[in-house]
């Protein structure tokens, strides 16, 4: 049983909760940059929250299904058709029947940078250290460690014993940005390396995302930080949402891809529950950071959490 | 306690040793990131050391938080120094200069010296393995001799070959994968220090000793792939 590429879209990889674990060996973790739409399509199809999905990423694909499967879409919002007949599914997250032979096409994005489709069974291609998710740089997971191509056929799992599918949720768990985001952050681990005005500066206006922008990071234009004792630390772990700032002074926020340690101080970190929303956005998009309390961090997260939850307990 | 707990984010907590890159810290931050690991407390995802840090990753929501916060109040981790784990210590073949090691010369130049003193030098050092970063399985080793401690080259190559042995100044370290690099490349290993598909993926981990030995092109060519 596979799914067979038709067309590849720009960027699609086969992703699940990433490779934790080996961080310390230099492995990164990679996974879906939207871990909530990730985990919020596997839950609609009655797969495990680790399944593995496809993330697909501004221009989608077109997918050939051998057998007849129930698949969900979360995330970015895309006009999809099966065998050219409009899925019209409310709300767009709810689940739907792929027939045996039918091709389902992502065509126009109206809204959002990354989608994640969860197959019911999951895709089954081998793990590596524990985890199918691809890492793109190193070559590692997925699908021959790389993007889908036209005619790659993925294995899928026997959709036999997947649970029944779940009842999608009316409202958004979060927010799908239109070009632009508002992103909470902590303060540090390294805000005592820059100038008091820095943290300031950070919050003062939008940053506008670069177009050499990945998986890895989303290098960030905008107000202008100033490192007080030198651009360069000892080299030590770099967690996802932290804000590095090379000597340049234009911050990066590092993303699911991410290596394991750098160089550059973190001048803020990300919050968990707004790592989704970021996720959502694209090149020439803009961010606006804000800085909250720990408490705040985890009183979104868990508000993320119990929808996540109402989600899954459903099926 | 001589070190401090800082919160990076609301996933994840750095420990901090003093800020310089010296064995006996490193073998602090390396014991401690062990120790944590080992106490398997629920809601940890992964435990990283680096040369003065150790990384803490957790699921805020499932982290036992008091288990960690006990557990990091009580650890003392200049305990157990003497009786640390086995060091393990690594011998890696080298393949030395020519078309798999094309800086040789230069870093020779640099040294002021020969192309067999450099290999002498390289091959008679001792390294302690720091921290694994940049990419799976690239061990930052120091230290290097200084006469031979050639900073990186100003604009990195766009590919180093896998197995490419470097110095970065007063580090050495072997690519794990083709990839961008800017160390000075003097030789090249037949072992490759990570395989997914190998028993043991990693050949190394932080805290390890590597020695590197010379081989000859001959040896290199016949070495069975692993």
């Amino acid at each position: 049983m596979a799914l067979v590429v038709i067309r590849a879209g720009m960027l699609t990889t086969v992703q699940d909760r990433g490779r934790w674990g080996f961080q310390s060996r230099g492995v990164p973790v990679a996974g879906p940059m939207d871990p909530v739409s990730h985990r919020l399509a596997n839950a609609l199809v009655g797969n495990e929250a680790d399944a593995a999905t496809l993330e697909i990423t501004l221009l989608g694909p077109e997918l050939e299904f051998e057998d007849e499967r129930v698949v969900a879409v979360t995330g970015a919002l895309f006009l999809l058709t099966v065998d050219e007949r409009p899925v019209t599914v409310s709300p767009p997250t709810a689940p739907f029947l792929v027939p045996a032979g039918g091709r389902l096409r992502f065509g126009t994005r109206q809204r959002g940078a990354r989608s994640y489709l969860a197959i019911a069974g999951g895709i089954d291609v081998p793990p590596v250290l524990g985890s199918r998710a691809t890492h793109v740089v190193s070559a590692m997971g997925g699908f021959q460690g790389r993007p889908l191509r036209p005619n790659d056929r993925l294995p899928l799992a026997p959709a036999s014993n997947v649970r029944r599918t779940a009842r999608p949720p009316t409202t958004r768990i979060t927010d799908l940005p239109d070009h632009e985001a508002t992103v909470r952050v902590l303060p540090g681990p390294q805000h005592d390396r820059f100038s008091r005005e820095s943290l300031d500066a950070l919050q003062s206006a939008p940053y506008v995302i670069a177009p050499d922008s990945d998986r890895m990071g989303f290098r960030l234009r905008g107000p202008q930080l100033v490192h007080s004792k030198g651009p360069e630390i000892i080299s030590d772990a770099t967690s996802l949402g932290a804000l590095q700032v090379p000597s340049g002074g234009q911050p990066i926020l590092l993303m699911a891809d991410r290596q394991t340690t750098g160089g550059y101080p973190k001048i803020a970190t990300a919050i968990t529950a707004d790592l989704s929303i970021a996720a959502q956005l694209a090149p020439g998009d803009s961010i606006r950071f804000i800085t909250c309390s720990p408490r705040e961090a985890m009183k979104a997260l868990i508000a993320q959490e119990q929808a996540l939850l109402q989600v899954e307990q459903s099926s | 306690m001589n070190f401090n707990v800082i919160p990076a984010g609301d996933s994840a907590l750095v420990i901090e040793f003093e800020d310089r890159i010296d064995p006996d810290v490193n073998a602090r931050a390396v014991r401690l990131a062990d120790a944590i690991a080992a106490e398997r407390i629920g809601g940890v995802r992964d435990v990283v050391p680096t040369y003065r840090s150790v990384a803490v990753y957790f699921d805020p929501l499932r982290l036992q938080y008091d288990r960690l916060q006990d557990y990091l109040a009580s650890v003392d981790p200049d305990a157990n120094a003497a009786a640390d784990r086995a060091v393990e210590l690594i011998r890696i073949p080298v393949c030395y200069g020519g078309e798999l090691g094309p800086d040789l010369a230069e870093v020779a130049g640099f040294g002021e010296t020969t192309e067999e003193e450099v290999v002498r030098l390289h091959a008679g050092g001792s390294y302690r393995v720091y921290m694994l970063g940049f990419v799976p399985g690239f061990a930052y080793m120091c230290p290097v001799d200084s006469r031979i401690a050639m900073p990186r080259r100003p604009t990195p190559r766009v590919r180093v070959p896998l197995g490419s042995v470097g110095i970065g100044g007063i580090q050495t370290g072997i690519y794990p994968a083709e990839t961008p690099g800017g160390w000075r490349i003097i030789g090249r290993t037949p072992v490759k220090p990570f395989d997914p598909m190998r028993t043991t993926p990693f050949l190394m981990k932080a805290g390890d000793t590597v020695q590197f030995y010379p081989i000859d092109r001959a040896e290199y060519d016949a070495w069975p792939s692993s």
